[in-house]
């Protein structure tokens, strides 16, 4: 009886056991990459803007406070985006000239908004509030980043529900005490486990991971 | 039946015999029978006109699922209270059925009962069958199907795990596991015969075909003794399924606080419902193989009538748990159990529950009689009351209980829509197709256990050395 397969089909079968585990895992292993990458999560990108406008320049080296334009962030759940006039108070005395500065005057003249393109956005399914954030020691830079450091807003973080559970569930390791939230560069102590257990117990801090507490 | 076919057959009157095969046979001969009718058999009328109406309702079943996919499971009759309705009576129904293709290969494989050597090939594939019919029904109920992948643990961006206290991801895994473990039983079991198939076909590109399935199988020594040790190991893993997996499918009722559903009978019940059910299956397969594959020499009285023992008994142990049931609810004094068992006799669902009782506790009696048991078209119809009756027991459980909850402002009543029934017939199809194809292209009988049986029986007989 002659044979069915030529010789070479003994190695490709070989191949081909190893292959299929190796293609299979090497699917999985794409599809989480993508997933966990700049491509889907838009983190670490920079969009572009009408005015460049550097966080930087602002708050460390002119000194504004963050709730200097983002005032509600103490009290509501959105921190709060400033009007034209707002941008006004110092530049229709400095850089009035300034060609980049061009669609400010102009939305100033016209009355009508700058439209930035939104670099942190939350799905409209998840209910985040910025007023508990900040009055329980968690700072403007936890979730944005050091913008003290950026002279082009990025998103710092993923803002997938894994991250946000991260810190629901380990408070200790992100709190700071709250003369500190609004430090435009933060770096943890040294003796961050302590004092992050220390200020959980006095700020009264809840690891909420219930659905409900985000999901309403 | 063709011409050829028919001068084939007939020239050999059919013999009923009481053996676990018919005396006479040998090696060739069992390997001849049974891999001619895969390679030399021409395409039978009957077959393609079965495998035309099992298609026809495959198609009833994607235009169905299609429609639930684009509207939504409100296509279906279910809405609060009875929100599970027909798919998950059918779900339950069509696991219940695999069970005795898991419990004759692995269970009796175990026991070394000489008698599943020439059903287990068929009731397994019946088992993998069943198995892809009843998962399609917790993913179309799912609503948004393609979101099945939320019920598996992997590593997701939301930093959840799915709810291990639900009995739901439960039965992911006790099904993905009983899916796995029967394919990769089966396959094994296949491995020696499609070898036989390789090396007897005609054709190069049939040779091919078989030969690439076959992984190579030599039937060398180390071969063999690497098999018997695997597809012992297998068997192991598989019994505890044969129990496992019905007990999870239970606990999707028995967690819950559902009077009719919260107890702890449920488990043992389920699982004998679940042979039950199944043999009967195995039955309505059997017997119509049997006759027009002229199957008697291998498929004989004796296996019938053990079948038909194996659902007395197991049939028994259901209508037992039936009387708990109804004791129970009286014996314990809870007027919501109470009410529960009172309304599944007399409410509105009463004809359903009297004609369950019929098809599985009163109709099946007469299996005590053995003429019964070895008429072949008499078991025949008594297996199809009892798929009927497992159905209907299902049906009862889910819907009577769910129609009339504790609190008399959230009665209602359940109604399958056309869309019910389509999506259970369809399933039908489904099953049917794999089957037809399956006799069609695989050896619907094991050749190595049958030539493994001749040498016994032959070695019985023979006079002590």
């Amino acid at each position: 009886m002659p044979q069915v397969f030529h010789r070479s089909m003994n190695t490709i079968s070989r191949v081909s056991i190893v292959g299929v585990v190796v293609l299979i895992g090497g699917f999985f292993y794409f599809a989480w990459a993508v997933n966990n990458s700049p491509y889907y999560t838009r983190a670490m990108l920079q969009p572009l803007q009408p005015v460049p406008f550097s966080h930087k320049h602002h708050t460390v080296d002119d000194g504004i406070d963050c709730r200097y334009c983002h005032t509600s962030v103490e009290t509501s759940s959105f921190a709060g985006l400033p009007p034209t006039e707002t941008c006004m108070t110092c530049h229709s005395q400095i850089w009035t000239n300034s060609v980049m500065l061009e669609p400010v005057r102009a939305s100033y003249a016209t009355g009508k908004s700058l439209e930035w393109t939104r670099v942190n956005a939350l799905p409209d399914f998840v209910y985040f509030n910025h007023s508990i954030h900040v009055k329980q020691g968690i700072g403007c830079t936890t979730c944005h980043g050091e913008l003290g450091d950026m002279p082009i807003t990025w998103k710092q973080n993923t803002l997938y529900m894994r991250w946000c559970i991260n810190c629901h569930k380990h408070p200790q390791d992100y709190v700071r005490p709250r003369e500190d939230v609004f430090l435009p560069v933060y770096h943890p102590p040294k003796n961050q486990a302590e004092l992050g257990r220390k200020l959980v117990a006095e700020y009264k801090i809840h690891t909420w991971t219930r659905c409900d507490t985000c999901h309403r | 039946m063709d011409p050829a076919e028919n001068d084939k057959l007939t020239s050999t009157a059919v013999v009923e015999t009481d053996e676990v095969l018919a005396p006479g046979h040998t090696y060739r001969s069992v390997s001849d029978r049974v891999s001619d009718m895969v390679l030399t058999w021409p395409v039978g009328y009957r077959w393609a006109a079965g495998l035309a109406l099992a298609l026809g309702l495959l198609f009833v079943l994607n235009v169905a699922l299609g429609w639930v996919f684009t509207i939504g499971v409100g296509v279906w009759g279910i809405n609060i209270p009875v929100g599970w309705g027909f798919a998950i009576t059918n779900f339950v129904w069509w696991i219940g059925i695999g069970h005795a293709g898991t419990l004759i290969s692995a269970f009796l494989l175990l026991m070394r009962q000489k008698w599943r050597t020439s059903i287990n090939r068929f009731a397994e594939a019946m088992t993998i069958f069943a198995v892809a019919c009843a998962g399609l029904f917790p993913l179309a109920h799912m609503g948004r199907p393609w979101l099945f992948y939320w019920m598996l643990p992997y590593p997701d961006t939301m930093g959840v795990w799915p709810q291990f206290r639900s009995p739901l991801v439960w039965d992911v895994f006790a099904v993905s596991t009983y899916l796995t473990v029967s394919l990769l039983f089966w396959y094994t079991g296949l491995l020696p015969d499609l070898a036989t198939l390789r090396d007897r076909a005609k054709k190069r590109v049939t040779k091919m075909i078989y030969g690439i399935i076959a992984l190579g199988w030599r039937g060398s020594a180390e071969h063999w003794s690497r098999y018997e040790t695997c597809s012992l190991l297998l068997a192991g893993l598989s019994t505890p399924l044969v129990v496992s997996v019905h007990t999870v499918v239970s606990f999707d009722f028995t967690i819950a606080v559902i009077p009719g559903w919260h107890s702890t009978i449920f488990p043992p019940y389920f699982v004998a419902g679940a042979i039950y059910s199944g043999f009967a299956m195995v039955l309505t397969l059997a017997i119509p193989l049997r006759k027009y594959y002229h199957l008697e020499d291998f498929i004989t009285m004796k296996h019938l009538d053990f079948m038909g023992k194996v659902m007395l008994a197991t049939g028994l142990v259901v209508a037992y748990s039936y009387i708990m049931e109804a004791f129970m609810a009286f014996y314990s004094g809870n007027p919501y159990d109470r009410y529960m068992m009172m309304n599944r006799m007399t409410g509105p669902y009463a004809k359903v529950f009297w004609t369950l009782i019929f098809c599985n506790l009163i109709g099946p009696q007469v299996l005590w009689i053995s003429k019964i048991r070895r008429n072949p078209w008499f078991l025949f119809a008594i297996s199809l009351v009892v798929q009927t009756g497992m159905w209907l027991e299902r049906f009862v459980i889910i819907v009577t209980s769910l129609h009339r909850d504790f609190l008399p402002s959230s009665w209602g009543m359940f109604y399958p829509t056309r869309w019910d029934w389509m999506t259970f017939l369809g399933t039908l199809g489904l099953f049917f197709t794999l089957f037809y194809l399956f006799i069609r292209f695989m050896p619907m009988i094991a050749i190595h256990e049958l030539r493994d049986l001749v040498h016994k029986t032959e070695h019985e007989k023979a006079p002590a050395h």
